[in-house]
């Protein structure tokens, strides 16, 4: 008889986004090893099935649970229902062809063939069948592990270490194979193998080079710059607030990397060669190291004290200018150094610095590979199997994290089920007010604080310049970063967003708001007034002025988180436990502290061209930062109990970095080389246009002095003067990134196929078990005594 | 110092590292660790096992959810009872370390996840796992209803040949698409 199985098949679209398949390059060493393992354990279930069949059928008619007229009566059930009925009711015959399908038996774990069937055995089979079938499997594992040991011969010794390092086994049997691969070679030491004499030199070289590099790297990874520290915290707070301090760790390093160009290059050629001092003001005060002016006006630390001569340690035969002649002359036949062009040095220096963090930044990996995260939509189970963050150890923390985990899964099961809620009119009308009224608040306090600032600086200019009120603009500049956000907080609150992500990013947008218009006028301030007119602020070297302000902000910046960390934070928390009674902690606001970061980040790039030193600066505040935040979060504060999306957070706050902070004070850089003129009197730029002009002057001084260098200035001509190569250029680039997203579309087109393909295999194994169940069942009642 | 048993041999040493995703500090950290937690006498042994219980007493596990099927899935013994040999316990914390590849994370949290060991994950086993993440508190498990709209709606998601279970291929795939995996399945001693 024939059975019409009518299995329904729930037609699904997938909703999210496909990777393109060059994503999944790790993948494909996995997939060939199902390939290859498939292939090797298709010979034995054939084998298996029959010997099962004619086993199991005598053996285990009592275990037969279902007739077949139950089986018919399933299909009446929903899908989710109907599997697990199904699940439950094969025969064990059925469930061992299961277990060594390929699909369960995919990747090298010759591990997990045999305990799956072991355990699909365990409830059904009596002895006789678990003994009959022991020998098959162990013969199986070997063959796999035969298989993974010839394909390791092939590979070269460290290929083949690192393919074994990357497959699922125990370390016992990652050794034994190992020693069955590499059973001809002298395991003692791979060096000492029969090769030439003249060629172990060479091999000894080789391994001690990539010894000494593996050295290096993992001292770099050691080097791991507050690891314990990290490590506790994670351990209490979860990832969320661990990548708040990571972030720090970036930024530190970054500003590493700048002072060790600047310090290299720039600072350290000027130090050793002073110019002359001025000496009414080498008094030192305290207040000094605050204000940035008198003393430290005069040091290294500002754009004043370098000058735009050219270091030599000999001069021409032919040159009779002052200021080297007590300098020997060169002598063509001995070395001499280079003239070392200190204007030169400080535009390529700021510029190539610039242009490596930019590289840096574009092809960082949270940058580029999360921009896919960015895309997809909601992404259920992998949430569900990544939730878990595994390095939170303290019991309270793991109570913490779960019934954050529960409330979230809670929040979206209501929102699956229910939909939105028919609110009434009125509701809405009240929430929609509610919304409006907050944000038109938001947006007028920080128009308001941005022309406070505005006019506070007028006023400082105006006024008699620069030398009392040295210290008000900064501090109020602080004061409002500190007091606004607290006002978005309240806003946010009062508003009462439904989803705690949207709560999250609305945040972040109006504290972003605030900062960029802030800086916007203080640049307006810097470049659009006192560098345009210095002469009529009575300014004898504006550059060391706009220095020394960045200077002053950043302290101030770093004084004020100071005072609210210790203060704020701190006086909150016994407020809470006296006042309110409460014992509840307030918690780690990670978005206002890493917007802060990104604040002060900014103000360092824009500060390097005029303050060669500020990433030193930058460099002790992060550090002191780093000591004062984690103990006030670990005194203070506790996790929160809203999910952080630690990725995507991520990914935004490097984003944050990349476009407004990192744009913006690189278009200000530029701006500031290419058109504002420098002031005549002070710098490695005096009487120039321009400081960019410095460049070209340097070009034409390589052109007329050294012969050699030619083919660089004319190589700079053709490219940078150049309109036509610029444009093709940038035509090529347009093309490849047209190509580019032709391949990715593509690609797309060829996932969402292969998916259909997949749900139709699908489609195939469930009518062949079915019918396999069926059949089994068939033969059972036919032949009871067999 | 300790008799011989309890230091690592120099090419030992260097055979886990070559095997394994952990640096030598790591390793030699692990030996410490790994050491604490065996009586006087087992400490002659060579190759001794320790058991769950003693395992689960350290702090990095003792409040994980997920700590008993951990020893299960790295345990080598035949007893089937979690205790883990030194060996094994490199295992663990090489799949859990930092430069550990996500293939063999997903490999080892697919079978963590498996709490039925049959190679697949299904219904059962995503209950488990869902009642493991929400803790043991009443008020914080799901209702039937809404476990079971969870569980239908991963399924829908993950299942590509839509067999009603999860297999580890299309675990993997599920996996590659979030990149907070890496991050979250760490353990570091």
């Amino acid at each position: 008889m024939a059975y019409s199985v009518n299995i329904s098949q729930t037609d699904s679209d997938s909703e999210s986004d496909f990777e393109d398949m060059g994503g999944s390059k790790p993948g494909q060493g996995t997939f060939r090893f199902i390939r290859e393992s498939a292939a090797s354990t298709q010979r034995c279930p054939e084998s298996l099935q029959m010997d099962d069949f004619r086993g199991c059928t005598g053996a285990n008619r009592e275990d037969l649970p279902f007739t077949a007229s139950g089986h018919m009566r399933d299909e009446t059930l929903d899908t989710g229902q109907r599997k697990s009925l199904q699940r439950h009711h094969w025969s064990a015959a059925t469930l061992k062809v299961l277990s060594s399908m390929p699909s369960r038996t995919a990747g090298i774990n010759a591990v997990i063939p045999k305990y799956a069937r072991d355990s699909s055995q365990q409830p059904q089979t009596s002895s006789h069948d678990s003994s009959h079938h022991s020998k098959p499997i162990q013969e199986e594992t070997s063959a796999e592990e035969k298989q993974l040991v010839s394909n390791l011969r092939g590979l070269s010794v460290s290929e083949a270490m690192r393919k074994l390092r990357a497959t699922p086994l125990s370390l016992a049997d990652k050794m034994r194979v190992r020693r069955l691969a590499f059973r001809d070679v002298d395991e003692s030491s791979f060096i000492s193998r029969n090769i030439p004499c003249y060629r172990r030199l060479g091999v000894y070289i080789s391994r001690t080079w990539s010894h000494c590099l593996f050295i290096c790297l993992s001292v770099l990874t050691s080097l791991q710059l507050w690891h314990s520290p990290m490590k506790i915290l994670s351990g209490r707070f979860g990832t969320g607030v661990l990548s708040y301090f990571l972030f720090l760790r970036t930024l530190l390093l970054f500003n590493l990397f700048l002072f060790t160009i600047n310090g290299l290059f720039l600072v350290f050629p000027q130090a050793v060669n002073p110019p002359p001092h001025d000496p009414h003001s080498n008094n030192f005060t305290g207040l000094e190291l605050l204000t940035g002016t008198g003393y430290l006006s005069q040091s290294v630390m500002f754009y004043g004290f370098y000058t735009n001569t050219t270091l030599t340690t000999c001069r021409a035969a032919n040159s009779n200018a002052t200021n080297t002649a007590d300098l020997p002359i060169c002598d063509p036949h001995q070395p001499h150094m280079v003239p070392y062009s200190i204007p030169a040095a400080y535009l390529f220096t700021i510029a190539i610095a610039f242009f490596i963090i930019c590289i840096i930044l574009v092809m960082s990996k949270s940058f580029g590979r999360s921009f896919q995260v960015l895309k997809s939509n909601r992404d259920l189970a992998g949430n569900i199997f990544c939730i878990w963050d595994f390095k939170v150890s303290k019991n309270t923390s793991v109570r913490l994290q779960s019934e954050k985990i529960s409330t979230q899964l809670k929040e979206l099961m209501s929102e699956l089920t229910s939909g939105e809620d028919a609110k009434s009119y009125t509701l809405r009308l009240c929430r929609l007010m509610v919304h409006v009224l907050a944000w038109v608040t938001c947006l007028i306090s920080i128009v308001l604080s941005a022309m406070a600032v505005h006019y506070l600086s007028e006023a400082c200019i105006t006024q008699s310049p620069f030398k009392d009120t040295e210290l008000v603009l900064p501090a109020v500049v602080s004061a409002i970063n500190l007091l606004l956000p607290g006002l978005f907080n309240l806003c946010t609150w009062v508003e009462n967003y439904d989803s705690p992500s949207v709560c999250v990013y609305v945040s972040i947008f109006r504290n972003l708001m605030l900062k960029v218009s802030i800086i916007g006028v203080l640049c307006f301030r810097w470049l659009g007034r006192i560098a345009v007119e210095p002469v009529n602020h009575g300014l004898q070297c504006w550059e060391n002025c706009v220095g020394q302000e960045l200077y002053r902000l950043l302290l101030m910046d770093f004084v004020f988180t100071v005072l609210y960390t210790f203060l704020g934070e701190f006086l909150w928390r016994l407020f809470f436990k006296q006042v309110l009674k409460r014992n509840r902690k307030p918690v780690f606001d990670i978005a206002r502290n890493v917007l802060e970061l990104i604040y002060g980040q900014t103000l360092t790039w824009l500060g390097v061209l005029f303050a060669p030193l500020l990433p030193a600066v930058q460099i002790l505040k992060l550090f002191a930062l780093f000591y004062m935040k984690k103990s006030s979060v670990l005194l203070n504060c506790q996790a929160s109990r809203q999910p952080w999306r630690a990725s995507q957070m991520t990914t935004l706050f490097v984003f944050l970095l990349f476009f407004p902070s990192y744009l913006g004070a690189a278009v200000s850089v530029i701006y500031t080389i290419w058109t504002i003129k420098p002031s005549t009197e002070c710098g490695p730029f005096r009487n120039l246009t321009t400081m960019f002009h410095s460049g070209k002057l340097w070009v034409q001084q390589l052109e007329s002095s050294n012969t050699l260098l030619f083919w660089l200035s004319k190589a700079y001509d053709f490219l940078v003067e150049n309109p036509l190569f610029l444009f093709l250029v940038n035509g090529f680039f347009l093309i490849v990134i047209y190509v580019h997203s032709q391949v990715v579309d593509g690609q797309r087109r060829i996932v969402s196929q292969l998916q259909k393909q997949i749900e139709n295999e699908g489609k195939d194994k469930k009518f062949l078990i079915t019918n396999l169940q069926a059949l089994y069942e068939r033969s059972s009642l036919v032949s009871p005594n067999r | 110092m300790g008799t011989t048993a309890s230091q690592l041999g120099k090419d030992m040493l260097s055979e886990y590292q070559e095997l394994t995703f952990l640096t030598k500090q790591e390793i030699l950290l692990a030996h410490k660790r790994f050491t604490e937690l065996l009586t006087k006498d087992e400490k002659d042994l060579p190759n001794n096992r320790v058991s769950m219980e003693r395992i689960l007493t350290l702090p990095e596990l003792k409040s994980n959810p997920f700590r008993k099927r951990i020893c299960n899935v790295f345990s080598t013994s035949e007893y089937k009872d979690g205790g883990l040999t030194f060996e094994d316990f490199l295992d663990l914390l090489s799949a859990f370390s930092d430069s550990a590849t996500l293939e063999i994370k997903s490999h080892y949290a697919f079978r963590i996840f498996d709490f039925d060991d049959d190679g697949t994950l299904d219904c059962g086993d995503l209950e488990k796992l869902v009642n493991c993440l929400t803790g043991e508190t009443d008020d914080t498990r799901l209702t039937p209803e809404e476990m079971r709209q969870l569980i239908n709606n991963i399924l829908e998601e993950s299942d590509i040949d839509k067999d009603g279970t999860v297999n580890l291929s299309e675990f993997q795939h599920v996996i590659s698409r979030s990149p907070d995996f890496v991050s979250s399945f760490k353990i570091v001693l």
